[in-house]
């Protein structure tokens, strides 16, 4: 896409499509397909977005894009071993949340859906964190504010109000209006955008002048629905309805997603409110690992999307600009690698939770009815001992 | 007579062909229902057959699917929905119990919302969070919804054609885990003749002690029934299968012969279905009862991690163990 194109007015696409609204002149892209480097692209918004990194920032985010997909697939082969009960794939997301998740602050907050790993890793969480809810061990079980990081929320859309409370709570506490503000980042997919919670939870953050960026990853597919239907109109739109701008981005371009994340979170950071950022991307895999796509998509569409892959045209870009040579990919992958073994091994190492702690942190204060149940649990279950059971 | 033999769950999805076919003001709406079938494969086929308009694949908003549906129902279909997993059928409670339940009382019974939320329920199959909860108490305790649970192909068949029949609105929950579990249906009923599901069923005769079970732990009873008889113990096996209103006439009759009582179901005791019927059986058999009802349920904690669901769930020796206290009182 070239510059000039991006100025075009916004219209209403009314093509039925099976991957959905189509991509056209109003998405920002600052890296084609084939990894040629675009200087700026204007959004659909009216900024005009562009990044100046350094050779050494440029291979590091490819450097990121390399370690989430190659830790996803260990994930993916973890969980066919039968070592996770599931897994839900970022494949041909990474670039989308490698910008969103480098483009984030340390004082930033994320709410992420169940698939943001690479934001994870970019927020420098150490990857094993959620595995243990995959496994089946916990149910995520970390502190949120601490890693400023919620926890991985299953339910469809819930995560985009709690999003919004907590940037309330920021504009409450007066942390916000510099350019040392804090921001949050509320992730979702396209399917979420349908649910009531998420359209309560652009009210609130229209009404309340919220400091939040609600990240929709357009990856075309609700588990089998596609695009259409969840709406007749390109994600990003929905924002004027509810008076704060939005902006698409290409999705498997981590430069454009990157520049818009973070032009979106300093936005919101400086006071001025809302915004909703829609990376148009595409899931490469299944929904989840007890998926079969084959059901409801053509091959053809995933090989389409194959040639814009996230991280081949990061490293053609790299390469045309010989700003990385082999060694520095042959490193790169060597380290992935290593990233992965050492991630296996904690995994296979977890060790399964006592059964008595189930009735645990179901209050704060306990409750006798808990406590009558554990010590009936732990009787009962101290009668087996010695027998076979 | 036509015996059939198939699984639980291939036999909600010819019971939804039957009433496709039966009525074309039926239709069915749910999330990924249509070219997937569902993610447990229980519409498999039938968008193919009977198109888009009538085995609707719903935008992914659980208010909008029951909400839609009331209006759909106001305007004469009769819609049967599905709730992907009974962790998400949350978003759309406000809409079941202020405007499903209760439109026929509030228009002097002239608005009926023939609906039935098809619900996938209760663990044991090792998933994350929000998959594997048993609600069914929250609808039980509402006026104005009819809740059944299925336990065996046969009532799977026939139950979800007759709760497409009846006009009452009625929550239909059925037992995931047990979805491949086989056995045989007489196709040759008809919605009229089959067992009609507002009645509890004796599965197996005892004159000991009754266990009293509902979806998922009917099996998980019986298998308890069987174990106990070795030991010299007679155990009759009550199937609710209505779980409001309860048949309490087959459970007092029961109750009355054996003189114990035993409840099982997954979710948590606290003011749960067998509160209920301890209450209802202590009123109404208490001289005839040799032990207080027992009850064999998941722990009043949320539903725990997948690597320790099994020593949350009812089992075998736990149903044994509510036996045995039964025997021992
Ligand atoms: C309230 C609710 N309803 C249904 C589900 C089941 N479910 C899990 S993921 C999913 C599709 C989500 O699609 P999208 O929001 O596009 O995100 P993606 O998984 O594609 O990243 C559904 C329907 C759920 N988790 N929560």
């Amino acid at each position: 896409m070239a510059k000039g194109e991006a100025a075009r007015p916004q219209r209403t696409s009314r093509r039925k499509a099976g991957a959905g609204t189509p991509a056209g002149p109003d998405m920002v892209q600052l890296l084609t397909p084939e990894g040629e480097r675009i200087e700026r692209s204007t959004g659909a918004n009216g900024v005009e977005y562009s990044v100046d990194f350094s050779d050494e920032e440029y291979r590091g985010l490819y450097r990121d894009l390399a370690i989430v997909r190659k830790l996803d697939i260990e994930a993916n082969a973890l969980c066919r071993q039968g070592e996770l009960s599931i897994w839900a794939s970022l494949a041909g997301q990474e670039a989308a949340q490698v910008g969103a998740g480098r483009a984030m602050r340390p004082q930033d907050m994320a709410f992420p859906t169940y698939r943001e790993h690479g934001v994870l890793y970019c927020r420098g969480i150490d990857p094993i964190m959620p595995l243990s809810l995959f496994r089946g061990v916990d149910q995520g079980g970390w502190d949120s504010d601490k890693y400023k990081f919620n926890m991985y929320t299953i339910v469809i859309g819930a995560q985009s109000l709690h999003g919004t409370g907590y940037a309330m709570g920021i504009n409450f506490d007066g942390k916000v209006g510099t350019s040392d503000g804090e921001a949050v980042m509320a992730f979702m997919g396209d399917g979420a955008t349908s649910q009531g919670d998420v359209h309560e939870s652009m009210v609130y953050a229209g009404v309340f002048n919220a400091p939040i960026v609600f990240f929709v990853q357009n990856n075309q597919f609700a588990i089998s629905e596609p695009l259409e239907r969840q709406t007749r109109v390109p994600l990003y739109q929905r924002s004027s309805g509810y008076g704060f701008p939005g902006v698409r981005v290409d999705g498997n371009d981590v430069l454009a997603s990157y520049a818009v994340a973070k032009h979106a979170m300093d936005h919101a950071r400086t006071g001025n409110g809302p915004m909703l950022v829609e990376a148009y991307t595409y899931r490469m895999g299944p929904h989840t690992t007890t998926d079969d796509p084959t059901r409801y998509r053509e091959s053809a569409e995933l090989e389409e999307w194959k040639a814009k892959d996230p991280i081949l045209r990061m490293r053609s870009f790299l390469e045309k600009q010989k700003v990385a040579d082999d060694a520095f990919f042959a490193s790169v992958d060597a380290d992935a690698q290593e990233i992965a073994t050492d991630l296996r091994d904690r995994v296979l190492a977890m060790p399964n939770p006592q059964p008595v702690s189930l009735f645990d942190n179901v209050y704060p204060h306990g409750s006798p009815l808990v406590d009558a149940q554990r010590a009936e649990f732990t009787t009962y279950h101290a009668s087996f001992e010695g027998s076979a059971h | 007579m036509a015996i059939e033999t198939m699984t639980i769950g291939k036999a909600i999805t010819a019971g939804l062909r039957k009433a496709l076919e039966n009525d074309p003001r039926v239709l069915l709406m749910g999330e990924d229902i249509g070219k997937l079938g569902g993610v447990f494969r229980i519409t498999d086929g039938l968008q193919k057959d009977f198109g888009e308009n009538r085995v609707i694949d719903s935008p992914l908003a659980e208010a909008g699917i029951v909400g839609t549906c009331v209006g759909l129902a106001i305007r004469g279909f009769r819609p049967v929905v599905e709730i992907q997993f009974d962790g998400f059928v949350y978003p759309a409670y406000d809409q079941i119990v202020c405007q499903v339940a209760k439109m026929h009382y509030r228009s002097r019974g002239n608005v009926k919302i023939p609906m039935v939320i098809r619900i996938p329920f209760g663990g044991g199959i090792g998933a994350v969070e929000h998959h594997s909860e048993s609600p069914e108490g929250y609808f039980a305790h509402t006026a104005g919804l009819k809740v059944i649970s299925v336990a065996t192909p046969s009532d799977a068949y026939w139950g979800i054609q007759q709760a497409v029949a009846s006009d009452d609105p009625i929550v239909f929950f059925e037992p995931k885990r047990r979805y491949y579990e086989k056995g045989e249906v007489d196709t040759s009923l008809t919605v009229a003749t089959a067992p009609a599901m507002h009645r509890a069923r004796v599965l197996r005769e005892g004159t000991d002690a009754t266990l009293i079970a509902y979806g998922p732990m009917v099996r998980t009873a019986l298998d308890a029934a069987n174990a106990a008889a070795e030991d010299g113990r007679s155990i009759e096996v009550i199937d609710l299968r209505s779980i409001s209103p309860i048949d309490i006439a087959t459970v007092t009759a029961s109750v009355r012969k054996t003189g114990r009582a035993v409840v099982v179901h997954e979710a948590p005791s606290e003011v749960s279905v067998s509160s209920e019927l301890a209450a209802r059986i202590t009123e109404e058999c208490f001289y005839s009862l040799e032990a207080p009802v027992l009850r064999v349920t998941g722990y009043d904690t949320p539903y725990p991690a997948a690597r320790v669901e099994e020593e949350y769930l009812p089992d075998l020796d736990r149903v044994l163990d509510g036996v045995d206290r039964a025997f021992g009182w």
